[in-house]
C-alpha cells in the first residue's frame, strides 16, 4: 500500500540557503492494506514532513517513496487516496456546502451525483444542519469534521491524517477516533501522525516511532510494547487495619487511596496468596488487573531517554 | 480511466471559480469599485465646467478611473490570491488532490482575469449611465468607449500576471513593490530604445535595447498607433482595428509568458 525507501530530506536554511538540516533520514517504511498505521514522535521528529513528501508538496533530497504501487509524484494517483493536513483551514469565506463540491469538481466528481455526496458526507461528519454557514463562523473541532469530510470525498483506498486530534477537546476526539474506525471496517488504509498516545493504543494495527528524523522503532504496538504482563493490580476495600499490615508483607507494594488498598503483586503466587488471604478475612475484592507498559511508557524511556544523546539505533 | 483527460478543464474552471468568489466575497474591492464609480460621477461636475465638452469630460476622467482603479485592483488580487493559499496552507488540500501545479496556477489566473473583467464592465457601465443621465450622448458614443475599455482591460490583465510571478516566491508588500516598479518602468519604456541609440558603448545598448524587448511595454496600452488611447475615445476618433488587434496579441503573448514563468517558479516549489 504504501513504501517508503530510504527517504531523506535536507532543508536548506541560513541566510544564503547554504547550511542543510536533516529532517528527515533514511526512513524505510511499509504500511500494509487495511492497516490504521499510527506515525508517532514528539514535535520536530519529522512527522509532517513525511506526510508533505508523500503528498508531493516536498520533494525528497533523496530515497523514494510509492503509494499504491505508484511514485509519490503521480497526479493521478492522488485520485485513490485522502490527505487531512495539520491544523487545517479552509477557505473561511465559504460554506461546507460550497468547499465540498469545489474538492469534489476537483475529483471530476459531476452533478447531480455530487449533490448527494456532498449531503450525505456533511451528513456523515454531523456537519448537516450547518451546511449553509460560512466556516468563519467554525469551532475548531467542526473544521476538523470538515476537513475529514473532504479526504474522504473520493472514496479513497488510502487516507492520510496529520494529526487529526491536536487541538480537539475529548468529544472531538471520540468523534475523529470513530471515524477512523469505521473507515477502517469500510477496508481502508488509514496513516496516521499522532502525539496522543492512547489515541494510537486504542486505534493502530501497527506503528512507527519517529525521533529527530530517525526511525526508531516499527511494527505492531504488542511487538513495540513487549507486551509481557508486568505485574497485577489488586483493588480491595473493605480491609481490616491488622489484615492491610499482614497484606503489605504478601506483596510488592502496597497504596491507599481512600477506602481501597491497591496491591502490586509480580508473581501469580503472590496473587493467589494475597487473593486468599484477603477473602478469608472478609475483604471485598474490587478487581485484578494486569499491569502492561503502555505506549506512553514506552515513549518516556525511549524518546526522553536519548534526548539529548545520540540517537538510538 | 478515459475521462481523466476531461477533467482537466473542469478542475481548472472550479479552481478559477472559486478564485472569483473569494474576490467577490472580499470588502476591499467593493470599496475600490465603489471610488472608481464616485470618481466617475464627479465628471458630470466637472464637466459643467467645460462648456459644450461635458461627454468628452465624462469619457476622459470615468475610462482614467477605470485605468487606475483597475491597476489597483490588478495589484491587490494578483500578489495576495497565490501567496494566501500558501500562507495559509489551503495549497497543500488542493496539491493533495488529482490537481497538477500548473492547473493551479492557470486556475487562479483565469479566476482573476474574471474578475477583472467583471470589475471592468461595472466601471465602463458606470461611465455609459453618466453620459445617459448628463444627456448629450448617443450610441455612437457608448460604442467609442469600448475600443479603450478592452485596450485598458489587456494591461490590466498584464498588470495581474506580473503580480501573479511575483506572488509564487514572494510576500504581496514586495510584490506589490515589484509589480509597481515594473510597471512604471513599462510605461517609461521607449526611453531605453531612445538611450540604447543615443549610447556610445554598444554592450551598454545592446543591454538597453534588450532590456526594452524584454520589459512589459506599458505604453503600448496607452499610447496606441501614436494616438492616446482614452484621448482618442473621448475625441470620437475611431481606433484603427490592426492596431487594436496588434495589441491584442503582445497583450495575449505577454500574459501567456508570465504564466508560464509562474508555473515554473511555482511547479519547482517545496512547500515548507
Amino acid at each position: 500500500m504504501i513504501e517508503i525507501r530510504n527517504l531523506t530530506k535536507d532543508f536548506r536554511v541560513g541566510f544564503w540557503k547554504n547550511r542543510p538540516v536533516r529532517a528527515l533520514d533514511d526512513l524505510s517504511l511499509d504500511v500494509h492494506k487495511g492497516d490504521v498505521f499510527g506515525f508517532l514522535g514528539p514535535n520536530g521528529a519529522g512527522k509532517t514532513t513525511t506526510l508533505k513528501l508523500l503528498m508531493g508538496l516536498l520533494r525528497a533530497t533523496s530515497g523514494s517513496a510509492h503509494i499504491l504501487g505508484e511514485p509519490v509524484e503521480s497526479v493521478s494517483m492522488r485520485r485513490r487516496i485522502g490527505f487531512l493536513p495539520e491544523n487545517p483551514y479552509f477557505y473561511d469565506y465559504l460554506t461546507p456546502e460550497e468547499l465540498l463540491t469545489y474538492i469534489g469538481r476537483l475529483f471530476g466528481i459531476r452533478q447531480p451525483a455530487l449533490g448527494k455526496k456532498v449531503r450525505s458526507l456533511l451528513e456523515r461528519v454531523g456537519l448537516a444542519e450547518v451546511g449553509r454557514l460560512q466556516l468563519r463562523k467554525f469551532s475548531k473541532g467542526m473544521v476538523q469534521r470538515i476537513g475529514i469530510a473532504q479526504a474522504i470525498i473520493n472514496d479513497p483506498e488510502v487516507v492520510f491524517l496529520d494529526e487529526p486530534m491536536s487541538g480537539l477537546d475529548p468529544l472531538g476526539r471520540r468523534e475523529v477516533r470513530e471515524v477512523i474506525v469505521s473507515l477502517k471496517e469500510q477496508g481502508v488504509t488509514v496513516f496516521f501522525s499522532s502525539h496522543i498516545l492512547p489515541d494510537v493504543e486504542v486505534l493502530c494495527d501497527r506503528v512507527a516511532i519517529l525521533r529527530k528524523g530517525r526511525l526508531q522503532a516499527v511494527g505492531a504496538l504488542e511487538e513495540i510494547l513487549s507486551m509481557k504482563i508486568e505485574a497485577h493490580e489488586i483493588i480491595l476495600t473493605r480491609v481490616k487495619p491488622q489484615d492491610a499490615n499482614q497484606l503489605k508483607s504478601m506483596c510488592d507494594a502496597l497504596t491507599v487511596i481512600g477506602d481501597r488498598l491497591h496491591l502490586r503483586a509480580s508473581s501469580s503466587k503472590q496473587v493467589q496468596a494475597v487473593l486468599a488471604y484477603a477473602l478469608a478475612n472478609d475483604a471485598e475484592l474490587i478487581s485484578v488487573n494486569p499491569v502492561r507498559p503502555s505506549l506512553e511508557d514506552y515513549f518516556l524511556r525511549e524518546v526522553g531517554s536519548g534526548r539529548d544523546g545520540a540517537p538510538r539505533q | 480511466m478515459g475521462r481523466r483527460g476531461s477533467d482537466v478543464p473542469m478542475r481548472i474552471l472550479a479552481i478559477a471559480r472559486n478564485t472569483f468568489r473569494e474576490n467577490i466575497r472580499d470588502k476591499i474591492l467593493y470599496n475600490l469599485i465603489l471610488f472608481a464609480l464616485i470618481m466617475i460621477l464627479s465628471s458630470i461636475a466637472l464637466g459643467q465646467l467645460t462648456l459644450g465638452l461635458e461627454s468628452k469630460m465624462i469619457i476622459d476622467l470615468g475610462l482614467t478611473s477605470v485605468s487606475v482603479f483597475g491597476t489597483l485592483i490588478a495589484i491587490f488580487i494578483g500578489i495576495s490570491l497565490v501567496y494566501k493559499e500558501m500562507e495559509k496552507r489551503t495549497v497543500y488540500v488542493l496539491l493533495a488532490k488529482p490537481v497538477h501545479r500548473w492547473e493551479f496556477i492557470v486556475g487562479k489566473y483565469l479566476g482573476l482575469l474574471f474578475t477583472l473583467l467583471v470589475n471592468v464592465v461595472i466601471m465602463t457601465f458606470g461611465i455609459v449611465l453618466t453620459l445617459l443621465y448628463q444627456g448629450s450622448s448617443g450610441p455612437a458614443t457608448f460604442v467609442r468607449l469600448l475600443p479603450a475599455a478592452w485596450v485598458i482591460y489587456l494591461s490590466l490583465a498584464l498588470t495581474t500576471a506580473l503580480a501573479l510571478v511575483f506572488s509564487t516566491f514572494s510576500t504581496p508588500a514586495l510584490s506589490a513593490l515589484f509589480t509597481l516598479f515594473l510597471w512604471i518602468i513599462g510605461h517609461f519604456n521607449a526611453d531605453l530604445l531612445q538611450f540604447a541609440t543615443l549610447t556610445q558603448s554598444a554592450t551598454v545598448g545592446w543591454v538597453a535595447k534588450t532590456l526594452y524587448y524584454a520589459l512589459p511595454n506599458f505604453s503600448n496600452f496607452t499610447i496606441l498607433d501614436s494616438r492616446n488611447i482614452i484621448q482618442s475615445a473621448a475625441h470620437a476618433q475611431p481606433m484603427d482595428a490592426s492596431a487594436i488587434l496588434w495589441i491584442t496579441a503582445y497583450g495575449l503573448v505577454y500574459c501567456g509568458g508570465l504564466v508560464t514563468v509562474a508555473i515554473v517558479v511555482f511547479s519547482r516549489r517545496d512547500f515548507k
